[in-house]
Parts: structure tokens; C-alpha cells; sequence
């Protein structure tokens, strides 16, 4: 059942919501007017903690928890905006920006004066020249209507937000890589503690949070915590702009209230509209590519952080996708290996080498068709090697593909072993034996 | 400072609040694999080989008191993750377990990947005998590889990173210590990193490149062979040298140091551990600055005159007409009569006995060292009055102490001092290091100070001036001194 009204989409209400006039007549800064003059930071905070609004960038922590561990009286404070979206299969935050920017700014604006920061950075990945573009737009509009800069509508309130470009790197939008990559540095993350909301940006205590995340705090601000409740389920309130792809009818960005089955966002058409020539569901991957995977078995399971962590995958970023029955599992783990490897910052050994193995014999077994036989077995220890043991995440989302293909799809890597194959190697590298 | 009780694979033992677990292992006895970690540089985690097992005492939510089992003993909740010993800082009531089945299990693994990037080149490279992946490959890592061997990274084979150190990016394990060294230690912030991924390599951000006067101990802390002296490369096996050893004599820090020795030929110049002195470090002029040694204009036996001209003689031949025209002066003129010129190279222990044989058995005490021009104050003169003393510790001046670094320049930091003021830093001394101007200076590598020019005779004669006028000659002076042209 399609939402009648969005939190987020608000365009498919009001299509020309991006619009900074349209927006303004769609109580837009009205949440940043009422924050100002009611509404002190830490009743903000606290609105944000009781509506449980959950982190969109991945791991769905608890934005205003997260905004409570601030240390006290230290400042200056930075807002960091997270819009690296790099999780492939994810492509929301672009959208949202692209039609209804202005939620987003006023989010940050809220933010920032809800953790008393001054200064908060949009931090855009590379390739995001056209939204880098929209955003510094709306900005300059809000300035220009005195909703940002000195002295906000007189309250005494300064803040200043600032549009970055990255260069186009995944880890950048790891949240210490990001802060690094913005003080001007090499984009590798950081050792962790110290954590961002003690020492972070340029040292001083950080929020980060994702585009989605604090898209939703204006309607949190303005609507009240029980109307935002009334979306979702208990653990999971909200909705969430989930980024349907692969061999659907209808790829595209949809919102929905957590807690939808998998298959209505497949099936229903209001959604994803069904499979390319009706086909079946063979793999989804429910939360970018970090995600580990599950099969057309799973369709019932509902679309919130419990339930897909409960079958041992995670709703991550929201980026789902979804694969027929005509595709090879393990190509798909080489394709999706293959990003990681290509964006493994190299800090640490596990994931820089790890992944370059990985993807050394998954190549010769899916594209050159020369596996050895013992590769499933060495599959197997790279990835265990890794996991766990991997400086940040990203090293540690590379061993999913691999680790989920060998473990729901294990005879298609068998099959990948040429029958009677008797050397190290059935093709380039044999050197015969002669028998005496 | 206080201290914490801790239990490494079962063995108990008290270390320093603040110690981490890699450091903590060592005091019990215990050996925890490394590569990114230095005891002298800052953890950084990277490398991933120490992972151990952590566990700490269970705390109750409410009570916020340790958790006990019926025996009464504290319950230890493990951490669900292996954890990186270098970074891990003890605390009270932890456990460790180094050995345990899954601790070797990411020990070897991570061993494992290091080699398949290695080019295992060993039997041509200068590292091998005294190369930590070597020894920890024997020690922690797999017997025989998996990795395809035409599945190997190539580089170009090394490449000059400056002019005494070369780099072989193929060898490289990406530990990071090169650069923290030039950052941290040297404070010359020279080599960074490009790239990124397997691509991920050391580059020298300096023009010229490696512009730094302490290159060389980048060579001794690289646990494998990717950084290699001009100097020393292919020079000989390390198990066929012999080490002797030394002091360093090229600046009045005088270092320690060992002369490695082959068929009684110096093939390097490593240093010598002392923590009063140089730590660990040494200059590049102390390492590099030994091929006059070799000059074939040396004198390599003692001459003496004949009638007019030089002449070859034995060792025992030219003593023995040294002491006798000694005898024969003293005897004649008295002990006065006599003076000794001693080089101002010489290392205190030769010094001293320099001094003994002119004091204590010709009887005079006419004995100087002394370069400039008399009457003229000169640094060695600030050293005589004010310099450090008998039993001064340099690596442990902390809070309250300033440390004078007299005319370093940024081409000339040839002190191993300079090299200590970090940690020196780091205890809370002010450091000043009084340099002409130059542009591409921070305001910390020159220490706060600019002098003009060749004028640092001028900075010592009104330093031992001000000195001396206050007898509180130690007195922090942090300010910035500017001495007029
Ligand atoms: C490799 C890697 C890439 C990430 N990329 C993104 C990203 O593109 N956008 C994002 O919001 N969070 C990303 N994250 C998660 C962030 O580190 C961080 O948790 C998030 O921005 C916090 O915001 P939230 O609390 O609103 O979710 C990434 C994490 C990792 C480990
Ligand atoms: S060159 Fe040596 S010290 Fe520098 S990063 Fe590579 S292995 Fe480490
Ligand atoms: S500082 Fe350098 S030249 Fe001076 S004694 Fe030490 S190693 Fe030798
Ligand atoms: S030694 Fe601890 S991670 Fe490298």
C-alpha cells in the first residue's frame, strides 16, 4: 500500500517542491523558524531521540543517541553532511537532493543548531557535480533570505554550511576517511577511539550523519514525534527511501514505511512492478552491496534493521538488488569483489591484499575459465582471514559477496572446476608429467 | 605513574597504566608479532598482525562493580573481535591470549597476504638475515604459498626515493613507518603516501627529493628490504659482518654507534642503542660519512723524518722517538715545556686520555682543543659554561628545561639532538632551534627563532652573557629570540 503521504518524496505531492518559493509555501523553514523560536537544542535533541530516528548511511544507530555524546561545552562543534553515496546499488541521497534539496538544507540548519554547532559541512562524493551545483544554489537562497549566516532572524544564532566535492572515493564516505579527506588529507579512515563526537573533524567533536538522516528532521521538528511513529514499526519508526535495482520492471527510488515485505517492494505496482519476463527471484542483496545476500526463498521477510539482521543480512544503506535466475552467482561475487578491491584505500593488509586475491581467482574462474582446484578452498580462507580483522568496514563488506555465494550457491563454483582436471591448472599454466 | 594488573596467556604481571598490549607482552616474556607498530613512534594499527584475543572484567550495569563467578573470581566478557595489540592500552583485571587457535589463525593470515604481494626476493636482497618478515615467517607464518606466482604486482625494480635511499615498492608491506619516522622523529615531514589499494606506494614529497638529514634510520626501521642505502647496497651479507663497537666523532653529540666490519673493511655505519644519547638514531652524516676512511691520500703507517725526508717506520718505531723526545724535553725544560693540541673530533674517551697523559705523566697542563679566534666566545666555549654536564640525561629533559640547539640550519641539522626534540617536545622542554630565516619553515621546525646569517657566535656570546648574569642559567626561555643583524 503506497504511502499517501512522504516524508521524504514530498515531490510526488508536490512536484515542484525543489523549487525555494514552492518549498517555502509547502511549510518550508517552518520547522526552522518554530526550532528557533520554541524550541531550545536540547529539546530537539530530544525530539530526534523519542521520534527513533535511526541513522539511513548504514548501520541505522540512533541519530539522536548518537547527537547525545557530544561532550559538554567543548566547541567548536562540526555538522558533517554524508553524501559520498557510493554503496552500489544505492542512489537516493542524489535523488533527494535533485527534487527536494530544501528539506535537506533545512535539515542540516536544524542539526546543526540542535547540536549547537556553527559551522556544518555537505560533504558531496566527486561525481555529484550537479547536486554539489543545487545544493550551493539553495544555500546561497537561504542566506539570502536570512535563514542562514549571522544573527539567523535575529535569534543571536550564527551558522555557516559549506558544499564539499570529494574526489570520487568509497571510503570517503567512511566517516573518519570523510573527515580526513575534507582537512585536505588522503582519504583513510581513522583510528577509532577516539570517535568522531569526541575528536573528530579538524579534532573537535563531529556529528556525521547521512543526507536521508537529517532530511527527516524538519518533518520530525514540525510534525511531532507521534505523527513520525505512526510510520513504520516500533524499532524501525519512519519510512525509508529504499533504491530498487537489477532485473526489475521498475527500478527507481520508492519510500516506504519500514516494515514491508521484500516482495511487495518487487511485486506491488506501485513499486518495483514485478521481474523482467517474469523470472524468478534469485539473489537480493538488501542493503548495497556491504549486504549479505539473500534468495527468492525470502520474500517475505519485512524490509526493517530487525528482521533482514534476524536472517543475518543488515538493510544497510537501503540500496536493494535484485537478480534473476540467469545470472552466475559467482560472477556476481567477482563483480561486486571487484568494487572493493578497486576502492580498498590500502591502510591495511587484510582488505588491501584480500581483495586483490579475492579477485585474482575469482577472475580466473569466472572470466578466464582456469580455475585451479584448490580455489574454492583458498576462496574460502581469504575471506576468513579477512573478516574481522580489517581496519574498517569496507575490507569487512568484501568478504559478504564472496562469503554469501560460496555459502547459498557452492555447486556453481564447483561447476566452475573443469571435469578430470588433473594439474595445478586445467589451461595456461600446465606443465605435463610424463609418465615413465 | 600507577599501575595495572594484567594476565598475557596466563602470566601475571603489573605494567604502567597507559602501556599497550604489544609493549605489556614484551614485559611478561611474551612475544606478539608486529609490523606498522615502533615502540618510538605512535600506534597506528594498520599492518593488523599483533591481533590477540581481549577480554576485560564484566562490570555490573547497576552496581558498576566487577562481575563474579562462585569461586569469586571476576568474569572476563571477551571482545567479540580479535584486537590490534599495539593499540589496545591495558586496563585492570584484562586478559590476553596470544595463541589461542583463532589469534594464529589471523596471525598467519595476515602473514599470508603480506607474501602475496611480497616478491620474496630474498637471497639478492640486502634485508635478508636481519628482516622481521623473514623472522616472523619462520615464526608465525605459513610454510608454503598459495598465491599464483604470476599473480604478483610488479614495479619498477627500486627506485631512487632521494639520493642515499633507494625504494623497492615491490618489497614494500606498507607499514607506514617510513613516514611517521620523517614525521614524527625527524620532524621532517618528507614522505607520504600515493594512491591508494595495492597501487598504494611511498613517495618523497620533497624537492630535492628525501630532503631529510636522518634518511638513513628509515633503513633500519623498514622490517623488510624496500629501503636500502646507496651506501650499503649489495656491500655484503649482514651474518658475514663483524660489529664493533663505536662512537660516532663527526659532531659533539657523539653518538653511538657500531662499525659493521667485513675482512676488516667498513662496509656500514649502524647506530648503537643509548638512551642518553641517540636513542636509536643516527644522522645521516654520522651513517653515511665514512668513505674517506678508504681515501687511498691517507696515511696508513706513521712516518718519520730521516735525514730530511719521511719515511715509513713501525708503530712501535714512532711511539717509541715520540716518547723519548718527550722524556728528553721534559727532563730538560720541564713538564711546561710541553703542550697538547688534541682535534676537535675526538670522542670523550679519547679525550680523556689525551688529558691524562699530558696531566698525569709528562706534568703539564698546557692542553687545548680550541677552533676561531682567541678571545672570541665560540659555541664550544657556551658548551664549556652552560653545556650539558657529567651524567646529563638528553632524552630525559622534560617539563622545565629548555634545550638550545645552536646553529642548525635546515641543510645542516646534523644533530642528533635535533632529532630527539621531538621526544623532548613530547616531555613538556621547550625546544629552540635557532636558524637563519628561510622560507618553507614552520614556525616549530625553527623552534620559535630566527638568527641572521653566520651570526651564531653572536647569539652564544649574549646567551652566555645573559647566563651568566643570572646564575638560574636553567630558566625556561621559551619566547622567541631575535637577534639583530
Ligand atoms: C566504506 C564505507 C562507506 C560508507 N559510505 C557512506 C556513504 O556514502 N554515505 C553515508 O551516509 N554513510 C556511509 N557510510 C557510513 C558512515 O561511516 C557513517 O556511519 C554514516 O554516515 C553515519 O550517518 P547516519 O548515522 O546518518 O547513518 C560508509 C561506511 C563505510 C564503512
Ligand atoms: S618502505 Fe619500509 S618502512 Fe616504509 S612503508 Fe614500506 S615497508 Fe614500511
Ligand atoms: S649527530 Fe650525527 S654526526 Fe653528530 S655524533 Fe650523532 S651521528 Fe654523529
Ligand atoms: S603492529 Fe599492530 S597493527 Fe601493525
Amino acid at each position: 500500500m503506497a504511502l499517501t503521504e512522504h516524508i521524504i518524496m514530498r515531490e510526488l505531492e508536490v512536484p515542484t517542491i525543489a523549487d525555494f518559493n514552492v518549498y517555502l509555501q509547502h511549510e518550508g523553514y517552518t520547522a526552522w523558524r518554530k526550532a528557533l523560536a520554541e524550541l531550545a537544542p536540547g529539546d530537539i535533541v530530544k525530539m530526534v531521540r523519542d521520534a527513533g530516528l535511526r541513522g539511513r548511511g548504514g548501520a541505522g544507530f540512533p541519530t539522536g543517541v548518537k547527537w547525545g555524546f557530544l561532550p559538554k561545552d567543548v566547541k567548536p562543534r562540526y555538522l558533517l553532511c554524508n553524501c559520498d553515496e557510493s554503496e552500489p546499488g544505492t542512489f537516493n541521497n542524489h535523488q533527494i537532493i535533485d527534487r527536494n534539496p530544501h528539506q535537506l538544507i533545512e535539515g542540516v540548519i536544524i542539526s546543526a543548531y540542535a547540536i549547537e554547532s556553527n559551522t556544518a559541512y555537505i560533504y558531496a562524493r566527486g561525481e555529484f557535480a550537479t547536486a554539489a551545483h543545487t545544493l550551493e544554489q539553495g544555500i546561497a537562497q537561504a542566506y539570502a533570505a536570512g535563514l542562514l549566516g549571522k544573527n539567523i532572524l535575529g535569534s543571536g544564532y550564527d551558522l555557516d554550511v559549506y558544499v564539499h566535492r570529494g574526489a570520487g572515493a568509497y571510503i570517503c564516505g567512511e566517516e573518519t576517511a570523510l573527515m580526513e579527506s575534507l582537512e585536505g588529507k588522503i582519504g583513510q579512515p581513522r583510528l577509532k577511539p577516539p570517535f568522531p563526537a569526541v575528536e573528530g573533524l579538524y579534532g573537535k567533536p563531529t556529528i556525521i550523519n547521512n543526507v536521508e538522516t537529517l532530511a527527516n528532521v524538519p518533518r520530525i521538528v514540525l510534525k511531532g514525534v507521534d505523527w513520525y511513529r505512526s510510520f513504520g514499526t516500533e524499532k524501525s519508526p519512519g519510512t525509508k527511501v529504499f533504491s530498487l535495482c537489477g532485473h526489475v520492471n521498475k527500478p527507481g527510488n520508492y519510500e516506504l514505511p519500514f516494515g514491508l515485505p521484500l516482495r511487495e517492494l518487487i511485486y506491488s505496482p506501485e513499486y518495483g512492478g514485478g521481474m523482467t519476463d517474469d523470472r524468478p527471484v534469485k539473489i537480493i542483496v538488501p542493503g548495497g552491496a556491504s549486504a549479505p545476500w539473500l534468495t527468492g526463498e525470502q520474500l517475505d521477510l519485512t524490509l526493517d534493521y530487525e528482521a533482514l539482521a534476524a536472517a543475518g543480512s543488515m538493510l544497510g544503506s537501503g540500496g536493494v538488488i535484485v537478480l534473476n535466475d540467469t545470472v552466475s552467482a559467482p560472477h556476481v561475487a567477482y563483480k561486486m569483489d571487484e568494487f572493493f578491491k578497486h576502492e580498498s584505500c590500502g591502510k591495511c593488509t587484510p582488505c588491501r591484499e584480500g581483495t586483490h586475491w579475492l579477485v585474482k581467482v575469482l577472475h580466473r574462474m569466472t572470466e578466464e575459465g582456469h580455475a585451479h582446484p584448490e580455489d574454492i578452498p583458498v576462496l574460502h580462507s581469504i575471506y576468513n582471514q579477512m573478516a574481522g580483522n580489517c581496519f574498517c568496514l569496507l575490507g569487512e563488506s568484501a568478504v559478504m559477496p564472496i562469503k554469501s555465494a560460496l555459502a547459498l550457491f557452492p555447486e556453481e563454483f564447483e561447476r566452475l572446476l573443469p571435469a578430470g582436471m588433473n594439474g595445478r591448472t586445467n589451461g595456461k599454466h600446465v606443465i605435463e608429467l610424463q609418465q615413465a | 605513574m600507577s599501575e595495572v594488573n594484567i594476565i598475557i596467556d596466563g602470566v601475571q604481571i603489573s605494567v604502567p597504566a597507559n602501556t599497550n598490549v604489544v609493549d605489556a607482552a614484551r614485559m611478561a616474556g611474551i612475544a606478539i608479532p608486529v609490523f606498522c607498530y615502533h615502540p618510538r613512534m605512535k600506534a597506528v594499527g594498520m599492518c593488523r598482525m599483533c591481533l590477540v584475543a581481549v577480554g576485560t572484567p564484566r562490570i555490573d550495569r547497576e552496581t558498576r562493580q566487577p562481575v563474579r563467578d562462585v569461586e569469586g573470581k571476576s568474569v572476563i566478557a571477551m571482545m567479540p573481535k580479535l584486537q590490534t595489540a599495539c593499540t589496545t592500552r591495558v586496563s585492570e583485571g584484562m586478559v590476553v591470549y596470544t595463541t589461542t587457535d583463532e589469534v594464529k589463525y589471523a596471525q598467519n593470515g595476515v602473514l599470508e597476504f603480506l607474501l602475496t604481494s611480497h616478491p620474496l626476493d630474498c637471497p639478492v636482497c640486502d634485508k635478508g638475515g636481519e628482516c622481521p618478515l623473514q623472522n616472523l615467517t619462520m615464526e608465525w607464518g605459513p610454510a608454503v604459498s598459495r598465491f599464483d606466482y604470476t599473480d604478483k604486482v610488479h614495479f619498477e625494480k627500486p627506485i631512487p626515493l632521494g639520493d642515499l635511499i633507494y625504494l623497492d615498492r615491490e618489497r614494500c608491506i606498507l607499514c607506514g613507518r617510513c613516514v611517521r619516522f620523517q614525521d614524527e622523529i625527524a620532524d621532517d615531514p618528507v614522505l607520504g603516501f600515493d594512491s591508494r589499494g595495492r597501487s598504494w606506494h611511498i613517495i618523497s614529497k620533497s624537492d630535492p627529493p628525501f630532503d631529510s638529514k636522518f634518511s638513513g634510520n628509515t633503513t633500519d626501521i623498514c622490517p623488510v628490504g624496500a629501503l636500502t642505502s646507496a651506501d650499503f647496497r649489495f656491500k655484503a651479507r649482514v651474518w658475514e659482518v663483524q660489529s664493533v663497537p663505536s662512537i660516532c666523532m663527526l659532531c659533539p653529540v657523539g653518538c653511538n654507534t657500531t662499525l659493521d666490519m667485513r675482512h676488516n673493511k667498513l662496509m656500514r655505519v649502524m647506530p648503537r642503542e643509548n638512551a642518553a644519547v641517540n636513542d636509536i638514531w643516527i644522522c645521516d652524516k654520522g651513517r653515511f660519512g665514512h668513505r674517506f676512511i678508504e681515501s687511498t691520500d691517507r696515511l696508513t703507517t706513521p712516518l718519520v723524518r730521516r735525514d730530511g725526508a719521511l719515511v715509513p717506520a713501525s708503530w712501535q718505531e714512532a711511539l717509541g722517538l715520540v716518547a723519548e723526545k718527550f722524556a728528553a724535553i721534559q727532563s730538560a725544560a720541564g713538564g711546561a715545556a710541553l703542550g697538547g693540541l688534541a682535534g676537535d673530533h675526538l670522542a670523550n674517551e679519547d679525550l680523556f686520555i689525551f688529558q691524562r697523559l699530558f696531566r698525569e705523566v709528562l706534568n703539564s697542563n698546557n692542553l687545548d682543543y680550541r677552533t676561531g679566534t682567541p678571545g672570541e666566545p665560540t659555541p664550544d666555549d657556551a658548551g664549556a659554561q652552560f653545556g650539558v654536564g657529567t651524567g646529563t640525561n638528553l632524552m630525559e629533559l622534560g617539563a622545565g628545561t629548555t634545550v638550545l640547539v645552536v646553529g642548525p640550519t635546515r641543510k645542516k641539522k646534523h644533530h642528533s639532538i635535533c632529532c630527539g626534540c621531538e621526544p623532548l617536545r613530547s616531555g613538556g622542554a621547550s625546544c629552540l632551534l635557532p636558524m637563519p630565516a628561510q622560507p618553507n619553515l614552520t614556525a616549530r621546525q625553527r623552534g620559535g627563532c630566527t638568527i641572521a646569517p653566520r651570526r651564531k657566535s653572536s647569539l652564544c656570546a649574549v646567551c652566555c652573557g645573559w647566563c651568566g648574569t643570572r646564575s638560574a642559567a636553567r630558566t625556561c626561555h621559551s619566547a622567541p629570540l631575535v637577534l639583530p643583524n
